[in-house]
């Protein structure tokens, strides 16, 4: 402690002896570094330093060796060591105790105050207590009992609104320092680790192992999170999230169980194989003995339902876009559409009489006396075309896409998609070979037409939405909004006031005409485009085909009470059609009596599932 | 029509926020001083609803802070002092300036100080609260007590929080409140459950730290200045419910009078601690019986659980040991004495060692190296790890797996808690076995599998109605190949589930209940469905991590297993 307080303290009272005098003045001694000398005498002499500077050892010698030691001091400026005499260390013994330097000095005695008003108004002021002396400022903190008094009213009404922060996370097992071997990563979950960006690391660390705890060393990020969860405690909004325990099971909503609605169909029974390209469409006959199906290889094909037998095959002149049995039993009829004509076939299968009543209808026609024009020309056959079935042919302008039969089965629709005209859907008379054009206006591209079953009103689905049509008033008498795209193909409900859509986007609309102009339910059953839809006539069932080769059989129940809305349930997922070409099943429909499923695909097959 | 136009962003959300900036200026502080006032005041942003309408139309990153908070923060004493504060550099600096040293000497005896007293408790009203917000304080504290006395903060608020924790660990031994503990890879987790709230906090190994560049220390710094006010009245709090003075004071049996720094005294963790009233030390407190009808079993559980604890807490007790000075000297010697045991160590470590190394009654030893020269034969050499691994599985465990040069037991993480599809660790099992009293195996080979049968049987059904198909396919090419328009009938199969054996008809049942439910799924709604589908990949994410962990642990398993064998032969 000396040799500090004497290095501050260079004066010259020790120096008379020795006479070595620095003249440099106060300068940092370190300019001297790299010179022999270090500075100058009284006299302009070099003071040289010595020969060899004490070193540490040196040092140590001399403090066990020189009794003087404790009073030695070094110069720097001389680089000398100076022994202080007794009436120095005398005097800095003085120092350190905070006396006066001179010995003889009496601290006590009353010094006359010369120094004018200034000092005597002080002491008066100190003797009047107008002045205190300094008070040693507190450095420790103070603490007491900061909730001796919890009172609940003075809490501030801000605290309910107080979001603590969360605490942190607890270690789990891969962060002990002697984890579990399968905690440890491997090379290349390591290699993914230090490639990953820091934030999106799952682990903020990688798990390390230990042999014993003295191997352990420090944590280098440790200031970082502590770091951080101080940023996060100040700068991260705070919320209270709800977290909804929810058992997923409660979320699987309570149906009926299917078997409850049986029946339905489960299992595929019969294939009928013939085609060589996609079946376009199929239809049953009303007895449900027959089935005619149309395909792009050009055909027309008549099986037998319960055996799968193809009856009979006719070439017709393109690929078949669609056909459909006369719904009368009373006429065995059936419309085939390919290309620009719509032909009526009579298959003469059944019943002979029903098969001679359909011929005598056909060659009962009388033509009207004032020949009117009409959009499609009427030809009967004739000749080995007649001996192939074919009676009627409509030639139409554009091409046909579509025909289907009023349920009498005297009235027949087609089809014939043309965003330009007006000339979209005509409506055939076949009794009367007559032929209109109900609409003046093109409302869109026309998808599907269809009648209703009981009353004179007529289904038009356009792109996004279905229109119904008073055939009799003439007039639009409801615009259905299918929440979807593009809507593939449409059915009506037997009892006429509910109706589904398919639709491209995957989505199947349940509209109930009686309840809204929406949907009253969206099914997204399958994962592809929608092809095909059909009602049961009897059963509360109905089906729908897509692309990713399903056929999904519900059951949707509707009630006669107008206040009850209709049940849908879906009670089988039917699967057999192979994909082909990313088309699956292109054409669905039911058996007219037995709770049986029809299904064209793409894979030039129709299937039964019974 | 007619009436006042109304104004955009006048009312509504818009009105209720505050960005960061217009705060700042709202209150007239610097953004260092508005930081300072919001992590003492404990005000954090808030993130609104709808941003664009809050930020005026704009999409820019903005900071949002509630306006009401900010008027809150206005009425704070403490924003006048800070101005002072400012004041006051500012007025030192002109002093410095000018050279006057009177002036300069004069200005810093008046400087402006602040107490947090109010703060703390505005921020925690009640005492709970502060212990429920204990933790950060607790790592914060126990991290600036090892730093070096460098400069990196005040030498005043290093030793302050040396003291502080150190009180802190005193009160936990007094109390004997220690839980659990865990050694991790980034310093010893402690948790402990002081008058109900669990409280957990982390404490470095003993390092000097290399400070990082990227770090705000006055962040840090404005966090442990309130952090130490919190631990300052909580500890006096807590050392009042235990009747111990406060500040503490070594009780005068054990004080050594050599040392003269209280704080020495308390930090070598083995000296009990004086109280206000003398008491008798081991306070037994029953149980009340209180008189519940029908609550029986709740009450014997209870009961039961109760003497679980009382257990934890003498888990040590009549034990002797003694420290190497190689291990941890601080943090065992704290564990130890949570749960009774008597602790001592070289006398050259640290002050405080009770008794010798050579001392017989002594009945294990904390050793960390490989091997030891002179060994007693009456006493256990033991590594570190058996006493955390002890305090956690709540029971001495078995010695003999951590003996001097053995290799170590995986540490496991006692925080932990598995729910059912969680993956266990198989030590976890065999702990957990050994916690209900039944004796280890010493085969291995009980594994529990667990790897979940992935059903496959919808392949079967397909497989058959290909396999069908492809006969179908066969038959129809002899028939175009022959022209045999012959119909035959081909003997049908018969299905293997449709003949009634109790096996298909169980797997039958259970195709049809799987059907049954996939259809339903089928007719969710839109929203549940997202929620039920986000559901079901967390639950198969963690299957399949436990799978992976499973997997791993196997073939782990298999290579010790091969090199045992390789070096068997």
């Amino acid at each position: 402690p000396i040799q500090s307080v004497c290095v501050l303290s260079v004066g010259g009272a020790w120096r008379l002896g020795t006479d070595v005098r620095n003249t440099v003045g106060n300068i940092p001694m370190e300019w001297y570094q790299d010179y022999p000398h270090i500075g100058y005498d009284l006299d302009g002499k070099k003071i040289f330093k010595p020969i060899r500077n004490k070193d540490e050892l040196d040092e140590f010698l001399d403090k066990m060796e020189n009794p003087d030691y404790w009073r030695t001091v070094h110069d720097k400026t001389t680089a000398s060591d100076i022994r202080l005499s007794d009436e120095q260390v005398d005097l800095v013994h003085r120092l350190q105790k905070g006396q006066f330097g001179d010995a003889s000095f009496n601290e006590y005695e009353i010094h006359s105050c010369s120094s004018g008003p200034i000092v005597s108004k002080m002491v008066h002021a100190i003797k009047m207590g107008w002045i205190k002396p300094r008070k040693p400022k507190e450095t420790t903190p103070q603490y007491y009992d900061l909730w001796a008094k919890e009172d609940p009213n003075a809490i501030l009404g801000r605290h309910k609104m107080h979001v603590p922060a969360p605490k942190m996370r607890l270690p789990g097992h891969e962060e002990s320092y002697n984890p579990p071997p399968e905690y440890l990563l491997t090379e290349e979950e390591r290699l993914a680790w230090e490639q990953q960006d820091p934030e999106d690391r799952k682990l903020p660390f990688l798990p390390q192992k230990h042999s014993c705890l003295r191997a352990v060393p420090a944590f280098s990020r440790f200031i970082h999170e502590r770091f951080e969860r101080c940023l996060d405690l100040y700068l991260c909004p705070r919320q209270r999230k709800m977290r909804v325990n929810v058992n997923p099971e409660d979320l699987i909503p309570k149906l009926p169980k299917p078997k409850d609605l049986q029946p339905f169909p489960t299992t595929m029974s019969l294939v009928y194989r013939g085609h060589t390209s996609l079946v376009r469409s199929i239809s049953a006959s009303p007895t449900g003995q027959w089935l005619v199906s149309g395909s792009d290889d050009c055909t027309v094909r008549f099986w037998e339902v319960n055996t799968g037998r193809c009856l009979k095959t006719l070439e017709v002149g393109g690929a078949v876009k669609g056909v459909a049995w006369n719904p009368n039993p009373a006429v065995c009829l059936v419309a085939v559409c390919f290309e620009s004509t719509v032909l009526l076939l009579n298959p003469a299968l059944g019943d002979r009489l029903v098969v001679g009543a359909t011929d005598q209808l056909i060659t009962s026609y009388e033509p009207p006396e004032e020949d009117k024009e009409q959009a499609v020309t009427w030809a009967l056959s004739e000749g080995p075309e007649h001996d192939k079935g074919h009676r009627l042919t409509l030639t139409h302008p554009k091409g046909v896409k579509q025909v289907v039969w009023h349920g009498k089965g005297d009235y027949l629709s087609s089809v014939m998609p043309d965003n330009t005209s007006n000339l979209q859907v005509l409506i055939h008379q076949v009794s009367k070979r007559r032929t209109q054009n109900p609409f003046r206006k093109n409302k869109g591209l026309v998808q599907c037409v269809s009648f209703h079953p009981l009353r004179p009103y007529f289904f038009v689905a356009t792109q996004r939405c279905v229109r119904v049509y008073n055939l009799i008033k003439q007039e639009l008498t409801k615009k259905l909004t299918a929440n979807c795209k593009w809507i593939s193909s449409m059915a009506i409900h037997p009892g006429g006031d509910n109706l589904i859509c398919g639709s491209y986007d995957c989505r199947l609309a349940w509209f109930d005409l009686d309840l809204s102009t929406k949907p009253y339910k969206m099914l997204r059953h399958h994962k592809k485009a929608l092809r095909g839809v059909a009602y049961h006539k009897h059963y509360p069932l109905f089906a729908s085909g897509a692309d990713d080769g399903s056929v999904i059989v519900c059951h949707g129940m509707v009630y006669n009470d107008l206040l009850q809305n209709p049940l849908i349930v879906p009670v089988k997922v039917l699967r057999g059609h192979q994909i082909t070409h990313d088309l699956g099943v292109l054409d669905v429909t039911f058996h007219p009596t037995q709770p049986w499923v029809f299904s064209s695909g793409a894979d030039a097959t129709i299937r039964l599932f019974t | 029509m007619g009436g006042l136009q109304k104004k955009k962003y006048e009312r509504g959300s818009a009105t209720n926020y505050i960005t960061r900036n217009k705060a700042r200026k709202k209150l007239q502080l610097s953004l260092a001083d508005f930081r300072r006032l919001c992590i003492l005041k404990g005000i954090y942003p808030h993130e609104p609803k709808h941003k664009k309408k809050v930020n005026k139309g704009s999409t820019a990153p903005r900071t949002f802070y509630l306006l009401k908070d900010i008027r809150f923060l206005l009425h704070e004493p403490i924003v006048r002092k800070f101005r002072e504060y400012k004041v006051f550099v500012r007025k030192l600096r002109k002093a410095y300036g000018k050279a006057e040293w009177t002036g300069v000497e004069r200005l810093r005896d008046n400087k402006p100080g602040y107490k947090l007293d109010h703060i703390i408790k505005e921020r925690y009203p009640t005492f709970v609260d502060a212990l429920r917000d204990i933790d950060d304080a607790l790592s914060m504290c126990f991290l600036f007590s090892t730093f070096a006395r460098t400069g990196k903060c005040h030498v005043q608020t290093i030793t302050l929080c040396r003291r502080l924790s150190v009180e802190w660990m005193n009160y936990i031994i007094a109390s004997r409140s220690l839980k659990k503990v865990f050694l991790s890879i980034k310093g010893i987790y402690y948790q402990a459950e002081v008058l109900g709230q669990v409280i957990t906090w982390l404490v470095p190994y003993q390092f000097a730290h290399d400070h990082p560049t990227d770090v705000d220390y006055r962040v840090m710094a404005t966090f442990t200045e309130m952090y130490t006010t919190l631990l300052g009245f909580v500890n006096f709090r807590l050392y009042q419910t235990l009747n111990l003075v406060y500040p503490p004071k070594v009780s005068q049996s054990l004080s050594q009078p050599w040392v003269k720094h209280i704080l020495n005294k308390l930090s070598a963790l083995s000296a009990s601690l004086a109280r206000v009233v003398a008491t008798a030390e081991e306070e037994e407190n029953q149980m009340d019986q209180f008189p519940t009808e029908g609550d029986q079993e709740n009450l014997e559980a209870r009961e039961k659980e109760q003497k679980e604890q009382e257990a934890h807490k003498r888990l040590f007790e009549g034990l002797k040991f003694f420290l190497n000075r190689e291990v941890p000297r601080e943090s065992l010697a704290f564990i130890l004495r949570c749960f009774g045991a008597e602790v001592s160590w070289d006398q050259s470590l640290c002050i405080g060692g009770t008794y010798d190394v050579t001392d017989e009654s002594i009945t294990h030893q904390i050793v960390d190296r490989p091997n030891m020269d002179k060994q007693y034969i009456n006493r256990y050499y033991i590594q570190p790890q058996w006493v955390f691994d002890t305090v956690n599985a709540k029971m001495l465990l078995p010695v003999e797996d951590y003996f001097i040069g053995v290799t170590l037991p995986p540490h496991l993480s006692p925080f932990v808690e598995e729910k059912d599809g969680d993956y266990v660790p198989p030590e976890k099992l065999k702990l957990m076995a050994l916690q209900r009293g039944e004796k280890p195996d010493d085969d291995d080979d009980d594994d529990d599998d667990e790897e979940e049968e992935e059903e496959e049987d919808d392949d079967d059904g397909d497989d058959d109605e290909l396999t069908e198909e492809r006969n179908l396919k066969k038959m129809e090419n002899q028939r175009a190949q022959g022209k045999t328009l012959a119909v035959k009938v081909t003997p049908g199969k018969v299905r293997p589930w449709e003949t009634g054996s109790v096996g298909n008809r169980v797997r039958l049942e259970q195709e049809e209940k799987a059907e049954e439910k996939r259809l339903a799924i089928m007719m969710m709604k839109k929203k549940e469905k997202y929620l039920y589908d986000k559901i079901m990949f967390g639950k198969k994410r963690t299957v399949r991590e436990a799978n992976k962990l499973t997997a791993k642990r196997k073939a782990h398993e298999d290579a010790s297993k091969a090199e045992k064998k390789a070096k068997k032969q």
